[in-house]
């Protein structure tokens, strides 16, 4: 048997998922492996086994807290060994882990049933959440890069920022189950009962609600920003790099605000995006500005 | 003076974990420490927090990258990802020597995320000399590799552990991160003798070693690192100081983690040997 024979032997048994007791699943192939007085083949491969979906399994669930909240620990629990049967991890770090959550759900609607809508934005948002939290960031447009703007230049988004349309306020819902695990470690059981009813009557009371949606970070602390519809799309139109006068023009083209109001939300939110370190050079900038 | 030609760095003494439970205590109270060890992949990112805090750890300690998902004993090519975002790390650490583990993880692009046992076969050894080679070309810093603990042994091993440890060092010339903890776990898993296995290493290439606790199971011993050391594996240390001379060393504590000084206190234990009398062979 070669190297690479052994270790997809090996490979196919452990990443076989648990019976429900999260136990090995009997007749996998072990015959590969020496048993010793103490334990069989198939018992010693098993503690690979365990440990390979447990630690998975504690990833996501540390990953997807308002996903939990939305679906629950026990469906939670379902959709995780369903999904991490389907998609095992492809990086070398765990961060990535639910990179894929949110197409495998599309196409896997009975782990969320009726909550199939909400339960997508929420992955939505959670990864969104943790490519904020560490994506790079590019150097800031100052004030003097943008004395020549005119409706040809480019600016890009800083590569931290996302933008989401969704169609329930999972943001909110999500700031609250942050605050319900911060008080976790303070509160007494029956507080922490009250929270939990709390919290499941708020995902059965969630009502749609398009929201658009900036995850951000400042300080290294994530936030999320409320957008107005023009302003998403306008920094959406950015980040696909269109100059500043087409990504203006879409953005106001099924609005029909006043020029002078027009004038006034643009001045606003690029005051804000300068302020919040959100534009940077786009590439043609960059190359124009070496210039 | 440096023990040996991988052991560069007798100076750096003992360190410990970097773990972020600790943060908080090590920004506030600036305590002293020879040196901290990151893993590597926490700090494999674009930006924000976990580069932040690193950047603040840089200006006042020294820093040595461990790796945990390198798998030099994997059959596919390394992944040159991977090795481009761990280079960028090693420029921003200046770490002076970096170590993985003597294990395979993943197969067919998938990952397991463990560190899985080789089977000890002359092919194994090949393949992962070559890999460790490879990588040291690329990153351009010296390499040690770490016996990892295990729970399996394979029919096709054509040799022991320490064999096969020592095939692979002098195939790739690198450096060994010895891990006195991992050899005893897998001598009470695998019922070897683990002084025969840290008589019979090459002295000269061991270049860090590694202390830690670990947890008793009814029919095994696993390495959870959430433990003080014990005895027994204080006695190895000792033994392998001896047999190694003055090396840097470092104490593991990852799960259930205690507080700083407890931690520190811990590693600081190794103090009473790190200088212990070499042995005399006949």
């Amino acid at each position: 048997m070669t190297l690479l024979e052994v270790q997809r032997r090996m490979a196919n048994a452990i990443f076989q998922p648990l019976t429900r007791s999260d136990r090995m699943a009997g007749g996998a192939d072990a015959e590969f492996i020496k048993p010793n007085n103490r334990l069989t083949s198939l018992e010693r491969l098993e503690i690979y086994n365990r440990s390979y979906w447990f630690r998975i399994l504690d990833s996501l669930y540390d990953d997807f807290p308002g996903l939990r909240a939305v679906l629950g620990e026990r469906d939670f629990r379902r959709l995780s060994r369903a999904y991490l049967a389907d998609c095992p991890s492809r990086s070398f770090t765990l961060r990535d882990l639910g990179s894929r959550l949110e197409d495998w759900l599309q196409g896997n609607p009975q782990y969320a049933e009726n909550r199939h809508a909400l339960a997508l934005d929420m992955v939505r948002l959670e990864w969104a959440h943790i490519e904020a939290f560490d994506s790079a960031s590019e150097k800031v447009l100052v004030p003097e890069d943008l004395l020549e703007l005119d409706a040809d230049f480019r600016a890009s988004l800083q590569p931290y920022v996302r933008l989401l349309a969704l169609r329930y306020p999972v943001d909110d819902l999500r700031i609250q189950v942050n605050r319900a695990s911060e008080d976790r470690g303070t509160a007494s059981n029956t507080a922490l009962k009250l929270k939990h009813r709390t919290m499941t009557d708020r995902v059965a009371r969630s009502k749609r609600e398009r929201i658009f949606l900036a995850v951000h970070r400042v300080d290294d602390t994530v936030y999320y920003r409320r957008l107005a519809i023009e302003e998403y799309l306008l920094l959406l139109a950015l980040q696909y790099g269109r100059c500043i006068g087409e990504a203006i023009d879409l953005a106001f083209k099924n609005t029909s605000p006043s020029i002078d109001e027009q004038q006034s939300m643009l001045t606003t939110w690029f005051a804000a995006w300068a302020q919040l370190g959100w534009l940077c050079p786009s590439q043609s900038t960059k190359e124009r500005m070496m210039q | 003076m440096p023990s040996n030609r991988f052991n560069a760095h007798t100076d750096y003494g003992i360190g410990i974990g970097l773990r972020i439970p600790h943060y908080q205590h090590i920004f506030d109270k600036k305590p002293v420490v020879d040196w901290f060890e990151i893993i590597s992949e926490n700090f494999m990112v674009g930006g924000g927090r976990a580069l932040a805090h690193l950047d603040q750890i840089l200006e006042r300690y020294r820093v040595v990258q461990h790796g945990v998902s390198m798998y030099f004993g994997s059959a596919e090519p390394l992944n040159r990802d991977h090795l481009r975002r761990l280079k960028a790390l090693i420029k921003r650490t200046r770490t002076p020597w970096l170590s993985d583990h003597l294990c395979w993880g993943s197969v067919d692009g998938t990952y397991s995320h463990d560190l899985l046992p080789m089977p000890y076969t002359f092919e194994a050894a090949e393949v992962t000399a070559r890999k460790v080679r490879e990588a040291r070309d690329f990153l351009e810093v010296p390499i040690a590799v770490e016996n990892v603990s295990s729970y399996t042994e394979f029919h096709m091993s054509e040799m022991t552990e320490w064999e096969f440890l020592n095939e692979v060092v002098e195939q790739a010339d690198c450096g060994i991160l010895l891990d006195v903890n991992n050899i005893y776990v897998s001598s009470r898993n695998h019922e070897f003798d683990p002084y025969e296995y840290l008589n019979d290493i090459p002295a000269e290439r061991v270049a860090q070693i590694h202390i830690a606790g670990h947890s008793k199971f009814q029919k095994y011993i696993l390495d959870t690192h959430d433990h003080p050391v014990i005895d027994p594996v204080w006695k190895m240390y000792e033994h392998a100081i001896r047999r190694v001379g003055p090396t840097a060393t470092l104490l593991e504590w990852d799960d259930r983690i205690p507080s700083f000084e407890e931690v520190h206190a811990e590693a600081l234990k190794a103090e009473k040997h790190l200088h212990a009398p070499a042995l005399v062979t006949l």
